[in-house]
């Protein structure tokens, strides 16, 4: 996984609450069996028309988000499906970081596993955000990860709140499987104990 | 899986669910090249890595959170994780289990761990008595009505109760299995007797003495009375109504007694949300949901594909006939489901009254597979998830028990199922 670096990007607004995971990839692109790819189906059923073409008026079409890096949304952002193609269609696209009043566990949970960084704010804080974000392509937000703060065009800034291990492994691009993997004796401990306690298991 | 072994492939199951037709035929050739494809990459590394697998030639293949409870996989106090959100089905048992991504899945297979932070716990206590017509379906749905479908993020729910006690094993994975909807990771609820009496004697469940040690550490699995919750919400199961949704949300539901509300009684980000969803459904505030006339029905899905919800559904349909037009199809959870239904001859009633009878799979809950919506085609449906989209582009869905999916394909509308028992 690439390394999480501090960036200034564009902002998408997306103040719809409750943005489920088959509005970000619907279910048929979820066949493959490939991570990578994806960008081109995010958001399908809203960014294209029935014939195929672009929808003029979704927000990511529009010429100043069309390379937004982040996404401003409404809460509960990500309900849903545990696919992760979801995040991987997010990513895919180019988008490194969402930020909203609230996330679905699963989605958030998979977000940190593929490099992008979700970001909790009160609604007060997502609502300025909002409004930065929606001055399109002139005004672009700060994101940095070792200091948690947003920072919006103006200069106001916002800190978040981040687990300190996920934010090491975004930042070190770590693959937690390998760091798992190091404490195989524990986990050999506990799978010989576990199994003495409940051999039915 | 980067040259990794899986750690533990005894106790690591896979069947092909999502994707797969649900129509004669799918063991010798899956017509669509991805599903086809998926599906053959699922039996070559379930083949590679020793994994336990059923695939769809096996009579006990189905939708997952069926067949693992079915075979004795789920037992109480595991843990239990899988790449599919509706995992919590299985906290019925009194498992903690919830669903995971797909990297996540990777490092269970790798490591049979998984790196996690405590969930906050929610205790949901339903008092009472449920009246006839209301279903666990209408627990669970009233009680997303209640939270919101964010109203659980970060917790755990435990449900308890007198209603809840009185559920079956099949009504009690009913209403875990749509903790997520109301978006909390997982739903559980502790083993009592029911519990131990549907897991004895499955394939794999423990056996002879190991069954005694079992049962002695399973009653043991149960919240005190004086602990700590971080969120309670209590309902009285006597004020629950047999319930639909109208909109795009789960948690847009209400009695089937009520109408479309209107986008301005709501508060917030939700008044467009509302209105977005009613245009999306093609419905206006003020409509009674009785009146609102359906195009075809859908009963299955992880959340009541069971055999009970056969039974419900039959129950109402037995003698009757779906009316003219009607679009209806049941797609029993897995194979041994399907096997029962016929030889308590639920199947016939339901191929008497016009439905289609198919083979096991999750079908039109999500469209991943042929049995999809057209744009603007409404379905009753008792799956779990009735977002833009989900049973296929510009569909419309209500979700509902398997009782009233059954009134409203013999009405043509959504229909108040105690009105025809």
């Amino acid at each position: 996984m690439d390394k999480f670096e501090s960036f200034s990007g564009v902002a998408a607004p997306m103040p719809l609450v409750n943005i489920d995971t088959d509005m970000i990839i619907p279910k048929q692109f979820l066949k493959t069996i490939k991570r990578s790819g994806l960008g081109v189906n995010l958001f399908a059923e809203m960014r294209y028309l029935d014939d195929g073409s672009e929808n003029p008026d979704f927000m990511l079409n529009t010429p100043a988000y069309r390379n937004a890096e982040i996404i401003v949304a409404g809460d509960n952002f990500g309900c849903g499906s545990s696919r992760e193609h979801a995040p991987w269609a997010i990513k895919d696209f180019g988008i490194k970081c969402v930020i909203a009043t609230s996330f679905a566990d699963i989605f958030f949970n998979n977000c940190f596993k593929n490099g992008i960084l979700p970001i909790v704010l009160p609604q007060e804080q997502v609502d300025v955000l909002m409004k930065d974000a929606e001055k399109g392509s002139n005004a672009r937000l700060d994101i940095d990860l070792e200091n948690q703060t947003v920072t919006t065009s103006e200069g106001e800034s916002f800190a978040f709140e981040v687990d300190p291990f996920r934010k090491h492994c975004l930042l070190e691009g770590l693959d937690d499987i390998g760091l798992t993997l190091e404490k195989v004796t524990s986990i050999d401990g506990f799978e010989a104990q576990a199994s003495q306690a409940r051999p039915w298991v | 899986m980067a040259g990794r072994q899986v750690r533990a492939p005894e106790k690591t199951i896979a069947v092909p669910d999502h994707n797969v037709p649900t129509t004669e035929g799918r063991d010798k050739v899956i017509e669509n090249e991805d599903s086809r494809i998926q599906v053959d990459a699922l039996d070559k590394n379930a083949r590679d890595f020793g994994i336990n697998y059923y695939p769809v030639s096996d009579v006990r293949q189905g939708i997952v959170h069926i067949v693992g409870p079915e075979q004795g996989w789920t037992l109480p106090g595991m843990t239990v994780v899988c790449g599919d959100s509706h995992t919590a089905t299985h906290g019925a048992f009194g498992a903690l289990a919830h669903g995971i991504g797909t990297s996540e899945v990777e490092h269970v297979l790798a490591t049979q761990t998984l790196i996690q932070s405590k969930s906050k716990n929610m205790k949901v206590e339903i008092t009472g008595k449920l009246a006839p017509g209301v279903t666990a379906k209408d627990i669970t749905l009233s009680v997303i009505g209640k939270t919101g479908t964010a109203g659980g993020t970060g917790y755990v729910i435990e449900y308890c109760g007198e209603a809840i006690r009185a559920l079956s094993m099949e009504g009690r994975m009913t209403v875990c299995n749509m903790a997520i909807e109301g978006g909390a990771r997982a739903g559980l609820i502790a083993p009592d007797q029911t519990t131990f009496d549907y897991v004895k004697g499955r394939p794999h469940a423990p056996k002879a003495a190991q069954w005694e040690a079992a049962m002695d550490w399973w009653k043991t699995l149960y919240s005190d009375d004086d602990a700590h919750w971080d969120k309670v919400i209590t309902i009285r199961g006597e004020d629950i109504a047999p319930v639909v949704t109208w909109g795009t949300s789960p948690e847009d539901v209400l009695p089937i007694t009520d109408v479309v509300p209107a986008p301005e009684a709501f508060k917030g980000g939700k008044v467009e949300a509302a209105k977005r969803a009613l245009d999306y459904m093609g419905l206006t505030a003020g409509t009674p949901l009785k009146d609102i006339k359906i195009d075809t029905v859908f009963i299955g899905s992880c959340t009541n594909g069971r055999i009970e919800d056969l039974r419900a559904a039959a129950a109402i349909l037995k003698g009757k006939k779906i009316k003219d037009g009607m679009r209806a199809m049941v797609v029993p959870g897995s194979g041994l489901v399907r096997a029962q239904a016929e030889e308590e001859g639920l199947a016939d009633i339901f191929k008497e009254a016009g439905f289609e009878w198919r083979l096991a799979g999750c079908s039109m809950c999500l469209a991943m597979n042929p049995d999809q919506l057209s744009p603007g085609e409404r379905c009753a449906a008792t799956s779990n998830r009735n977002f833009e989209g989900r049973q296929g582009k510009g569909g419309r869905t209500h979700l509902m028990s398997p009782a009233m999916a059954a009134a409203a394909a013999i009405t043509g509308h959504l229909t108040d199922v105690r009105e025809m028992m």
